[in-house]
């Protein structure tokens, strides 16, 4: 049976990691090679790599993390973040990437998701959204709006045409992030969550939000969600990606365990 | 263990390059050198992407020589799109034959409410014969991505549930091919891998 998929998120600048998933009985070593092997190790099923180097000089610092991350890293390995261009993305699967993560740049450029998914099939290709419900509109839901730079700037998209037009132009998946309910801990925005799941044919990874445990059965089970991003384990009151799996399988979710 | 990897030009072979290097292997790619063919002690075909793709397999002159490097014994794997091409075609590229060592086709997930493509964590039912899936226990889990796969027969190594039962693996003598990914399927993919590194058997 095809199980919903528990995703580390470790935040990096200038090859380190500066947000990620922190344990209770572990120091943090900020070295996302060093973390990304424990993860997978501790039972995540993917992981994904997210720069947010602000300089140009950070993008050779990235493609040498990138590489030293993948070295040992045998589970799937998505980065994102500064990927401008089609070559940027070849850069980064050579690095030993499987999939890259596009967000802004695909909203100023929409047919870069065709050129990467052209190169690289669609399974390589993550669209990232940054949503924000529209209090105004008469739909919250269905008119929620795609937003850019951290949330603070509009693009005039609502999120589930451009998670249509991400997938009929060869993404592979959808990186669903509620900016309304990231950093809350009140729970995945599982009506967002299933509207976007429920217009698209390909996998949804929920982001923000996440406070409990239940939060992520609630988001797979009223979410319609393939995959949830778990960005800070710490604060749900588990130590590891494993021992998230085992409390989801105790709910009924279907997951990968032993792992 | 000399492992030639062929690059046609379907995405990235990063990963299995890894993981082949990782287990000891000597791995080395070509996209047309037929000598590393012919010397191969293992062969395989990765791929992601389209089946299309594997064109260029005879564009380059390499179809014959692997079929002639099989026939020879050399243990041969083809992963993902590289498993389907072990079959008569497959309806995503209609017009493109396969090697046809298998003489089944490769088809489309059937419609239905569940989501093509199938990606993620999905568990295996060994046949206890397979060499090449050998200590894989049941419930362990593999990675998959792809929306195309293979109908499961004698040949059928293992078989994975999704929508209907495929065939997650294939392997008959010496040719073995696996529709997910070994190189992404932590300590699981990797025992595939080894098992087929240290493959010693007759050939078909």
């Amino acid at each position: 049976m095809l199980t919903k998929r528990i995703i580390a998120c470790l935040d990096v600048r200038d090859g380190r990691v500066v947000k990620g998933i922190q344990f209770v009985d572990l120091i943090d070593a900020g070295d996302p090679a060093t973390q990304a092997a424990r993860h997978a190790r501790e039972g995540a099923d993917e992981i994904v790599l997210l720069d947010i180097t602000a300089t140009h000089e950070g993008r050779a610092t990235l493609l040498d993390t990138v590489r030293r991350t993948a070295r040992e890293l045998f589970v799937p390995f998505c980065v994102g973040g500064g990927i401008r261009t089609a070559n940027d993305a070849a850069q980064v699967f050579d690095a030993g990437a499987d999939k890259v993560s596009v967000n802004s740049a695909a909203l100023s450029d929409p047919t870069l998701i065709d050129a990467i998914g052209r190169s690289f099939g669609a399974q390589a290709v993550v669209v990232a959204i940054d949503a924000r419900r529209d209090p105004q509109a008469a739909d919250p839901v269905r008119d929620a709006q795609v937003y850019v730079r951290g949330g603070r700037k509009l693009t005039g998209r609502r999120v589930v045409e451009w998670a249509r037009e991400a997938e009929s132009r060869g993404a592979g998946e959808i990186l669903l992030t509620s900016m309304n309910s990231d950093g809350m801990r009140t729970g995945f925005d599982c009506e967002l969550t299933a509207a976007v799941s429920e217009s698209v044919g390909i996998p949804v990874i929920a982001s923000g939000g996440a406070g409990t445990v239940a939060h992520f059965v609630d988001v797979f089970a009223h979410g319609k969600a393939d995959a949830a991003l778990a960005a800070s384990i710490f604060h749900f009151g588990v130590s590891s990606a494993r021992s998230l799996k085992e409390e989801l399988a105790k709910s009924g979710v279907s997951v990968r365990l032993p792992c | 263990m000399r492992v030639t990897v062929i690059d046609y030009k379907a995405g990235n072979l990063t990963s299995v390059l890894k993981a082949l290097r990782h287990l000891g292997a000597e791995a080395e790619v070509t996209d047309s050198d037929l000598s590393l063919v012919e010397t191969a002690e293992r062969i395989v075909l990765p791929g992601v992407g389209h089946f299309a793709a594997t064109a260029r397999l005879n564009a380059t002159g390499l179809t014959p020589t692997i079929r002639a490097a099989i026939a020879s014994g050399v243990p041969f794997l083809g992963i993902c799109v590289g498993m389907q091409w072990l079959y008569a075609g497959s309806s995503e590229a209609p017009s493109q034959p396969g090697l046809a060592h298998f003489t089944e086709q490769c088809t489309h997930f059937s419609s239905s409410q569940e989501k093509v493509p199938h990606v993620g964590w999905n568990s295996l039912e060994v046949q206890p014969q397979s060499r090449l899936l050998a200590g894989v226990e049941l419930g362990e889990y593999v990675y998959f991505t792809h929306s195309y796969k293979a109908p499961v027969t004698a040949d059928t190594a293992s078989v994975t549930h999704y929508i209907e039962p495929f065939a997650s693996a294939v392997e008959r003598g010496n040719v073995m091919g696996v529709q997910f990914h070994p190189e992404k399927s932590g300590a699981t993919g990797l025992k595939i891998l080894n098992n087929f590194l240290h493959w010693e058997g007759t050939t078909c």
